[in-house]
């Protein structure tokens, strides 16, 4: 709309009109459609909720270098560890890919110039960014010290803390990935460009969809669940207890038939991160294509059918705790599936040892070790003992961080020149990426290590002979931490003072790459026709 | 795709408001009546009808594609699976000759 004759006669490698330049007022922000706008908007939102919950979790990790309670009272640590969990997946993890690098790259990814519904798009945001106020609102105002499970009877009748409010910030950031699913599904049904077929899409498409299938039938479960828990606990309806006729396992049962496919909406977009760097770095098609692709479907689909792996100590019938318990064995091998396709991907590829290697490398680690500690815990005899534990926090965030966060960081590393049109250097990616992956293991594999010994989660105090690894991963927690200061502190250098990146830094393949970078406000200049499959690497010669 | 070309009229509008309504003060009435284990069939079944009604026009699905109806169709197919599921749990507590809270005694 903005755009000039004069713009269009632009020289043909660098239009100066793009997405970035368009307009430069708070209005051009706050009211943009574009959805590579609104995906930079959630980028700043989301990291201020990153470093927040950062915060409460080096608050845990400063009180657990003693074994005495001496940083701040159980009441105090209760809320703390409940914040850091209810901001860091509800808020940072659940959002981080789709709402940012998924929402900058899926229309461009199809060949696309915006989302289907460019204005729900802006509205996933606002109603994201009014769910973190209320949420900052409840932290401020004294805090939840329910854990980020809300479990009742104790979050219904029991707790004096903000449960309310902070049940309706989650609720309503399930709105937000509610429409940005919504927006995402439809996209990709109706707006791709001619010739993308079904299985021409990049893997990261295939893995938005099966997202987006889950954000549409999840959430609105979990956004009822939450708003019986406020009835309940504000004018003392009878769901959850049992003097009234209610169950507190039923809101298990309801809670973990979202929270469970949550997982997934966490971590397949990384997976579909992975899929696209995998190819890349190895300069090769993502080995099984279809097979990955299914995966991600399956995984969506399986991943409904297994929440009472989280109830197995919760008075669930021991029939049904083993219906769940086989069907999550059978969740692995999706997952397993993508792993092994990556692994047989990188098999005589022609490697290049660039940040984005060391993401991959590192989420492949720590994702394994993630997923079959997972099937450790669904199996039913042993989870009675780890019900519960360090082995149990030690597990998801092998998952969540290991997993999911690898893959954000990843792919912000591998699409920053698209998103900024900045280079940052690689060196220092590197560092930081092997730093995030030596003080991740250092801070979490002490704590599968104290949870088989026995040590239960959310307690601040604990027996003496627990210090040494609590210190290590404490230890290992700030090493962590700085290798996410890092990237912040050269990311945003970048941006300011990086060289310019050219359309295709990486030599990848892929539509995004096929357009300027940043690209214009509409993505292409004009509607790509797509000929081939996704991921054709040619022979080495191209580098 | 061609499916907006006939909407739900006013007089559609007004009578699915009117049966809604309806319903509304038969859910109030039977909840005074005793019908003994029908009690909770009979309030789902007329809460089940209004949902459908709302669905099908007030939220447009009569008229929309196949690919609405699809989704729509799925999300009640998981519904049904959260209710299955969390039946099977409650239905079979005590089989296996072994409550499940024996772990915890
Ligand atoms: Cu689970």
């Amino acid at each position: 709309m903005a755009i000039t004759e004069q713009d269009v006669q632009a020289s043909e490698d660098a239009p100066s009109v793009n997405y970035l330049n368009n307009g430069y007022g708070l209005k051009s922000w706050l009211l943009t459609r574009d959805h590579k706008r609104i995906a930079v908007l959630y980028i700043i939102s989301i990291s201020i909720f990153f470093a927040l919950g950062g915060l409460f979790a080096s608050l845990v990790r400063f009180e657990l270098m003693t074994p005495e309670g001496d940083l701040m009272s159980s009441d105090t640590y209760n809320k703390v560890f409940s914040m850091h969990g209810i901001i860091m997946v509800f808020f940072f993890l659940v959002p981080s890919i789709p709402a940012t690098i998924g929402n900058f790259l899926v229309p461009i990814m199809v060949g696309a110039k915006d989302l289907a519904f460019p204005r729900v798009n802006l509205l996933s945001w606002y109603v994201y960014v009014v769910a973190g106020i209320l949420g900052t609102i409840a932290v401020v105002g004294g805090g939840v010290d329910t854990g980020w499970t809300f479990y009742t009877p104790y979050s219904s009748t029991y707790s004096n803390s903000n449960v309310i409010l902070a049940a309706m910030a989650a609720f309503m950031a399930g709105f937000s990935s509610i429409l940005t699913g919504l927006n995402f599904v439809v996209t990709i049904h109706t707006m791709r460009a001619p010739g993308m077929t079904w299985f021409r899409l990049p893997l990261f498409v295939w893995s938005h969809y099966a997202t987006s299938l889950i954000m549409l039938l999840g959430t609105p479960v979990i956004a009822i669940t939450l708003v019986l828990l406020m009835l309940e606990r504000g004018f003392g309806f009878g769901f959850f207890d049992p003097n009234l006729g209610g169950d507190p396992v039923l809101f298990q049962h309801l809670f973990w038939f979202y929270s469970h496919p949550a997982v997934y909406i966490m971590i397949l977009p990384s997976m579909g991160v992975m899929s696209e760097m995998v190819a890349a770095v190895a300069r090769k098609r993502v080995f099984g294509y279809e097979f990955v692709a299914f995966s991600s479907v399956a995984i969506a689909i399986l991943g409904f059918l297994v929440w009472g792996h989280h109830m197995f100590v919760s008075s669930q019938s021991t029939y049904a705790g083993m219906v769940f318990s086989i069907i999550t064995f059978l969740v692995a091998v999706p997952s397993a599936i993508k792993v092994f396709n990556w692994t047989a991907t990188l098999y005589k590829g022609s490697i290049i040892y660039d940040t984005q290697m060391f993401y991959v490398y590192g989420y492949l680690g720590l994702f394994l070790v993630g997923g079959l500690t997972g099937l450790f815990l669904s199996s039913m005899g042993l989870d009675i003992h780890l019900h519960d534990t360090y082995f149990v926090v030690a597990h998801f965030h092998y998952i969540m961080v290991g997993g999911q966060v690898m893959g954000y960081m990843g792919g912000m590393h591998f699409w920053w020149p698209k998103i900024t049109g900045k280079m940052y250097p690689d060196i220092w990616g590197r560092v930081s990426a092997l730093l995030v992956f030596l003080g991740f293991n250092l801070t979490f594999f002490p704590q599968f290590i104290l949870g088989y010994m026995g040590m239960p989660r959310r307690y601040h105090v604990y027996p003496d002979e627990f210090q040494v690894l609590n210190v290590a991963s404490s230890l290992g927690a700030s090493i962590l931490a700085l290798g996410y200061v890092i990237p912040g502190a050269y990311l945003t250098w970048s941006i300011f003072k990086g060289p310019k990146a050219p359309d295709n830094p990486w030599g990848a393949k892929g539509l995004e790459w096929e357009t300027t970078s940043p690209p214009p406000t509409f993505n292409f200049e004009e509607t790509p026709l797509v000929t081939e499959e996704a991921y054709q690497y040619g022979p080495i010669e191209e580098h | 795709m061609a499916d907006d070309h006939h909407g739900p009229t006013v007089r559609i509008y007004l009578a699915v408001f009117a049966s809604l309504m309806f319903l509304t003060a038969l859910t109030v009435w039977v909840a005074f009546q005793d019908l003994g284990m029908f009690n909770d069939v009979v309030a789902l079944g007329i809460a089940c009808t209004k949902a459908t009604i709302v669905i099908l026009f007030f939220m447009h699905v009569k008229y929309a594609s196949r690919l609405t109806w699809l989704l729509a169709g799925a999300g009640i197919l998981f519904l049904l699976i959260l209710f299955a599921f969390a039946m099977a749990d409650y239905v079979s507590r005590g089989w296996l000759g072994m409550p499940a809270s024996h772990y915890l005694q």
